[in-house]
Parts: C-alpha cells; sequence; structure tokens
C-alpha cells in the first residue's frame, strides 16, 4: 500500500483503498496518536459550537455590546494599551507551542532530557498562561462587575459567553500542563526508552490544538 | 524506508515559530491602528486561518500524513459551516423581531415620524 502510494496514485484512490482495506484504515499511525486526533475532532466541535452560539446571540442580541479592546486594555506607562495583557498571553502561547514542537523533534532523536526541559518550558509557559487568566478575571469580576448573569457595559451575554468560553480553554490548558508534566516525568524516567517517543508528538498534538483553539479565541472574542 | 515517526528538520520548526509571532503581531497591529468594517473583518479572519493553517500543518504533521487521515479530520468540521450559516441567516429576523416586541435602544414604531412609518408596519 506505501509503495503504491509513491507510484503516484491519487489522493482519492489511497483514501478509498485506505478505508477498504478490511485492516487498520490509518496506516502508519500509531493508534494512540490516531485516537488522540478523533478527540481532537470531537473538541472542535465543542469549541466550535460554543463560538457559533456567540456569534448568534451577538448577532440578535439588542443591548450595545461592549467594545473588547476597551474593556481588556491594561494601564501601562500611564496610558490605557488596548489588549496588553491579551497580547502578552497570546505571545506566552506561541512560544510554548514552539518549544512543544522542539519537543516532539527531539523525541524522534532519542534526546530525553533535552525533551523533558523542553515540556518542562511548555509546562511552565502553560501555567504561566493560565496565572494570566486568573488576574484577568478577577479584574473583570471584582472591578468592571462583570459576571456570568450581568454585565455594567451593556449586554449580559457578554460575561456569559466570555466566562464559559475562555473558561474552558483555560480548562484545557490546566489539564494540558498536568499531562505534559506527566509525560515529561515519565520521559526522564526512561519509562518509553524501549518502546517510541511518539507519546511526545500525541502530548504535543494535545498542545497544539490548544493554541489552535486561542488563536480563533482570539480572533472572534478580542478583535471582533 | 517505512518511517512510522514524525522528523523533519528544526529549520522548519523556527520558521513557522516566527511566522505565528508575525501573524499575531499584525492582527494585533489591526486592533491598534483601529481598522473597521470590512477591512477589519478581512484581515483578522486573514491572519487567523494562516496561523490555524501553519499550526495544523507543520507542528501536528498534518502535511506530512497521509491522505486518510487528513480527510477523516479536515472534512467533518466542515459541517459546522452550516450551522453557522443557518444561525447567522436568520439573526436579522431575531433580531428585528427583539426590537419590534420587547424593545430596545432603537424608538418603538408608533413613536416615529410618519414620513418613516412604511408600508410593511
Amino acid at each position: 500500500m506505501a509503495e503504491a502510494a509513491q507510484t503516484g496514485q491519487g489522493p482519492l484512490t489511497t483514501i478509498v483503498e485506505d478505508w477498504s482495506s478490511d485492516v487498520t484504515t490509518f496506516k502508519a499511525v500509531p493508534w494512540g496518536k490516531a485516537m488522540m486526533w478523533i478527540f481532537l475532532l470531537s473538541d472542535t466541535f465543542i469549541f466550535t459550537s460554543f463560538l457559533v452560539s456567540y456569534m448568534a446571540v451577538r448577532m440578535t442580541q439588542t443591548d450595545a455590546w461592549p467594545v473588547p479592546s476597551e474593556v481588556f486594555a491594561l494601564e501601562a506607562f500611564g496610558y490605557p494599551v488596548p489588549l496588553l495583557l491579551i497580547a502578552i498571553m497570546t505571545f506566552i502561547l506561541i512560544t510554548s507551542s514552539g518549544t512543544m514542537a522542539m519537543a516532539v523533534n527531539m523525541g524522534y532523536r532519542k534526546r530525553k532530557v533535552a525533551v523533558f526541559w523542553l515540556m518542562f518550558a511548555t509546562a511552565l509557559l502553560g501555567a504561566s498562561f493560565v496565572g494570566m487568566q486568573a488576574f484577568e478575571w478577577s479584574k473583570l469580576i471584582m472591578d468592571e462587575g462583570v459576571k456570568a448573569w450581568q454585565n455594567p457595559m451593556g449586554a449580559k451575554q457578554f460575561g456569559s459567553f466570555f466566562f464559559m468560553i475562555t473558561g474552558f480553554h483555560g480548562l484545557h490548558v490546566s489539564a494540558g500542563v498536568v499531562y505534559l508534566l506527566i509525560v515529561a516525568i515519565r520521559v526522564l524516567r526512561g519509562r518509553y526508552d524501549n518502546t517510541s517517543f511518539e507519546i511526545v508528538e500525541i502530548t504535543g498534538l494535545y498542545w497544539h490544538f490548544v493554541d489552535l483553539v486561542w488563536v480563533f479565541i482570539f480572533a472572534f472574542f478580542y478583535l471582533w | 524506508m517505512a518511517e512510522v515517526g514524525q522528523q523533519h528538520p528544526i529549520k522548519v520548526y523556527f520558521l513557522v515559530w516566527l511566522l505565528l509571532f508575525v501573524f499575531s503581531a499584525a492582527s494585533y497591529l489591526v486592533d491598534i491602528l483601529e481598522f473597521e468594517g470590512l477591512l477589519r473583518w478581512l484581515l483578522i479572519i486573514i491572519f487567523m486561518m494562516l496561523k490555524a493553517g501553519f499550526i495544523v500543518a507543520v507542528f501536528m504533521h498534518m502535511k506530512w500524513e497521509r491522505p486518510t487521515l487528513i480527510t477523516a479530520i479536515l472534512v467533518p468540521p466542515l459541517v459546522l459551516l452550516v450551522l453557522m450559516y443557518l444561525l447567522a441567516y436568520e439573526a436579522d429576523y431575531a433580531w428585528a423581531s427583539r426590537i419590534v416586541y420587547f424593545g430596545g435602544e432603537v424608538e418603538p414604531i408608533p413613536d416615529s415620524p410618519p414620513s418613516h412609518a412604511s408600508a410593511a408596519h
């Protein structure tokens, strides 16, 4: 089958043959990775449903929607900078995605100490992201008076959607930090020495997905 | 050459990493420079799709997977576009009904000047 794919066989033929081959469909893909992809597919549906319902509510509610770049502005050097904290959080998450990609690369080179430290750095960046989110939430709740059921700046649904969407994403980041630390420690202790380091890639898939979701939240919730 | 793992030159990762920073900075600039209207939405969507595309293609190795996995993962989410379309399609109607029946910022119709009262009402 693999040879057939290399002899100029079209992608459609490959797909049909893979699905009808009566053996493993996803060839050359470890089962753990295939399962992670399917989990991420289901997670895509959850997050998109959140974002689509947010769209529907924002388009149909009659109260004024707060301007995100004003709500999330921070005072810096004496004047308000729009979305300052959000920008920092975005860059932190991208940096962590980069360190994770490096960890996966080092994993396939079997350099486990490098894998450990890169995954540890990724987890640390993830934890700092959650910390900043906690700061953002408390500022919004205490100072601005935004709750899940009320919003002094206009549409009540702003609070509901903000806390639901960023909260669900933050939960994913928090779970990812735990997941990363567990795998990093197992790598260092030599659990995968005699098998393969594909678990690092699977963990990486999850982490990149968390970054991916943030890309959409950043665009649709904070910038729109 | 039956290679199971996804091993690629580090240079590719650094390039994508850099690009993600550039695109994020660019979409942040859209807000700072206060672009409005269609231009704003267009730029936000373009930078968002570029970032998402690079993350999935390179960081998640989709670019090097077999077409079977690529289609199995990337095609199903397209149905979500239908959901989005349906909700956006009736949004104007839902908004207008709320204005008419519950009132809102817009003045109720009977109070508006006669010249504005169209035959539709």
